[in-house]
């Protein structure tokens, strides 16, 4: 199962290194990565989404991140209250016999196009993991030419 | 000050008496302001010599250990005595130098990228960039190696870092917002243990290294008596309870006694203080203590449920929370009947051997318990004369069986029995080796006979790789592949470095051999030509039941 953390750590170079290598160490697989600046420039946020096959993995992981001298705090989402985005950008066959169709889809799923050029468009979509994935689905028809995420970031409130 | 000078001032105010280390280009200059400081510097022959004596040093005294190397070759040759020191949790510091801050990444003269190789190997790392940090960081680092659940920590000092002055400020106190070990175990959680105390009709202590690392031998042995629980310990438990005493069961697991594996196998609770349950130790987990509740305290949170299930999870530093439970403990249970049991059992299954012509190596280690009555600092090697040692020697204190438990590192035990000699210089120090493993850091002889660090070796020679060579006959039909060794004359190998070497062929020379080795005032080693199939019994294989074992004298 998918569970979104989000680790605290200091902000010192060699960190992302340390968390990294944990997770290989370890054998625990990360599906996406977002890191950056807080508002105190010391602090680094990092929002992991990380595949533990059960309770007790996910257990481990939380551990073996606190243990870490330069992690400050590590919380688990799954039963908290949060907001999530991920941040794609998507770029498609824009040829004129598409376009009705393309902005038919945009119309009903979110993403807007943020650059247009000859036949090829370049959609940019905010939102969480369900409507991200709902896009892409509808946008497989498209020719999709390239593909880029930001991967997920959270936060709770 | 230049940062060079820091770094020494830095290292005696951590109160750093012994240092182990080699010097290098890279670290010149720290080696020229160590020419002026009143350190005890011992110079080693390899650097993993002097990972191996700074980690012996730390796990004879309990303080830190510390090493120094030069960068690139020096300090990736420290690398196997690092991770010795992380498995087995032992506080230690080790500085590096580094090619000048300009030059790194430029693939440049003896660099290597040593905070990374050791990032998965050291509780933490540094590398030092700016000298204003310098003092600071050694600060930090002693304290992150000796708190908590210690471990190695490395300061990687670039050469011009060494060369920069600053101004030394010392900072008296250590604040990292990001660790704070947990000190004090939950109230609740130790309630519920003591309830769960009271309850239990068949108890058993299961004691790791957690016991000597947090000075908790005495309040176990306290519970214990308390409570009239029989103790089994780990490999790195050795030396936390009397092996003596009445409710003492030895260590259990692969190559524990069978009545320390009978006992926790029937048992109905198990309070586990400092250990982790390795593998090595429950063998296959589903018939790991099938009938038992399990009390698990440990200082590391990490190590709780990672293994095996767990009802009353405590963390926290063992000697305090074994003092908690102590008083809520109210209701004494009854375990007449248990610990009756559990001495049939060891009257059932003692361990033994049989004697023979050639010299038994269980033979070898009783006599050098009878000799230093049992009151020397063993260190071993890893393998056969491991867990003989293991087996055979009575420890009774802690911090006097000193062996490389979690990563198991042949060549380890001469070096650090040299660094225990360093930090008990008037205790009796005896490394208990196999002649493959003593040939991993023989040249640390030229160390021990120049500062005449006098300890005393004593290679179970059966001319085999000899755990290997057991696992090969017990399961690979006999097919001794590469496991045949073969060795110098050791005799004149120990003349020639100006220490005292000795053969032994017959039983009857055992005795006399290790009384004159103890009475030499110098290095000695002595060539004891065993048996040379002897077998470790009795054995858990791989992956079978703890209390499944093969005795190999049915």
């Amino acid at each position: 199962m998918r569970h979104t953390i989000s680790v605290l750590v200091e902000n010192k170079f060699g960190v992302l290194a340390r968390i990294a290598g944990l997770f290989s160490a370890r054998g625990y697989n990360i599906a996406s990565l977002a890191v950056s600046e807080t508002l105190d420039p010391t602090i680094s946020y990092m929002t992991i989404v990380v595949e533990a096959k059960d309770e007790k993995v996910l257990e481990q992981i939380m551990k073996q991140l606190n243990k870490l001298i330069d992690v400050i705090s590590v919380t688990d989402f799954t039963n908290k209250e949060h907001v999530e985005r991920e941040l794609v950008l998507v770029k498609v066959d824009y040829s004129a016999k598409q376009k009705a169709k393309l902005e038919a889809i945009l119309k009903k799923y979110v993403g807007k196009i943020v650059q247009r050029k000859a036949s090829i468009a370049v959609i940019e979509a905010v939102g969480e993991e369900k409507q991200i994935k709902q896009l892409l689905e509808s946008l497989s028809s498209f020719g999709v030419k390239e593909l880029i995420r930001t991967g997920k970031i959270a936060l709770a409130y | 000050m230049t940062g060079a000078q820091i770094l020494i001032e830095s290292l005696k105010r951590e109160g750093v008496e012994v240092i182990f280390g080699y010097p290098g280009g890279q670290v010149l200059p720290l080696f020229d302001k160590l020419y002026d400081a009143d350190f005890k510097f011992i110079l080693v022959r390899h650097e993993q010599g002097a990972a191996h004596a700074a980690d012996g040093f730390s796990r004879a005294t309990g303080k830190v250990g510390v090493c120094i190397a030069t960068s690139g070759p020096g300090a990736t040759n420290l690398v196997t005595g690092i991770a010795t020191a992380f498995m087995d949790s032992i506080p230690m510091v080790a500085i590096t130098g580094q090619v000048k801050t300009t030059l790194i990444g430029n693939d440049a003269f003896q660099e290597a990228d040593i905070t990374g190789i050791t990032r998965p190997i050291t509780k933490h790392n540094y590398l030092v960039k700016d000298i204003k940090d310098l003092s600071r960081t050694v600060k930090e680092a002693f304290y992150i190696a000796s708190t908590g659940r210690p471990g190695p920590v490395l300061i990687d000092v670039p050469l011009d870092i060494q060369q920069q002055e600053a101004e030394f400020v010392w900072p008296e106190t250590v604040e990292i917002r990001s660790y704070k070990p947990t000190l004090f175990g939950h109230p609740g959680q130790i309630k519920k243990a003591a309830k769960l105390i009271a309850g239990s009709k068949k108890p058993i202590i299961y004691a790791g290294g957690g016991i000597i690392t947090s000075g908790a031998s005495l309040a176990l042995r306290q519970l214990a008596e308390k409570i009239q629980a029989p103790v089994t310990w780990t490999l790195m438990g050795i030396g936390c309870f009397p092996t003596i005493h009445k409710l003492g069961l030895g260590m259990l697991g692969m190559h524990g006694t069978a009545y320390a594996n009978h006992a926790i196998t029937d048992a109905d609770l198990i309070i586990a203080v400092g250990a982790r349950f390795d593998d090595r130790v429950t063998g296959r987990l589903d018939a790991f203590a099938p009938k038992s509740k399990v009390i698990h305290i440990d200082i590391d949170p990490s190590s709780i449920s990672k293994n095996f299930r767990v009802d009353v999870p405590i963390v926290g530093d063992a000697k305090n929370i074994i003092g908690e439970l102590l008083e809520q403990i109210k209701k004494i249970p009854e375990t007449s009947n248990w610990v009756k049991e559990v001495e049939a059992l060891k009257k059932k299954h003692p361990l033994t051997y049989k004697e023979g012509k050639l010299i038994k190596p269980q033979f070898v280690i009783e006599q050098i318990d009878e000799a230093t009555k049992g009151d020397a600092i063993i260190t071993t090697e890893v393998g056969q004369n491991q867990m003989w040692a293991a087996q055979w020697y009575k420890c009774n204190h802690p911090r006097t069986f000193i062996s490389s438990g979690g990563l198991g590192t042949m060549g380890f035990g001469f070096p650090a029995a040299m660094g225990a000699k360093m930090g008990c210089p008037d205790k009796q120090v005896f490394d208990i080796a196999g002649d493959g493993s003593i040939q991993m850091n023989i040249q640390e002889l030229a160390t021990c006979v120049c500062n005449k660090i006098h300890v005393k070796v004593a290679i179970l020679n059966n001319g085999y790789l000899g755990m290997v060579r057991q696992w090969q006959e017990l399961f690979y039909k006999k097919r001794y592949s590469q496991t045949c060794i073969t060795g110098p004359d050791f005799v004149k190998l120990a003349e020639s470095f100006g220490a005292v070497g000795i053969r032994v062929t017959k039983n009857e020379e055992v005795r006399p051999a290790i009384e004159k080795a103890l009475a030499i005032d110098n290095t000695v080693l002595i060539d004891f030509q065993i048996e040379p199939e002897e077998n470790v019994f009795p054995m858990v294989p791989a992956g079978g039941a703890i209390n499944n074992m093969i005795s190999g004298l049915a």
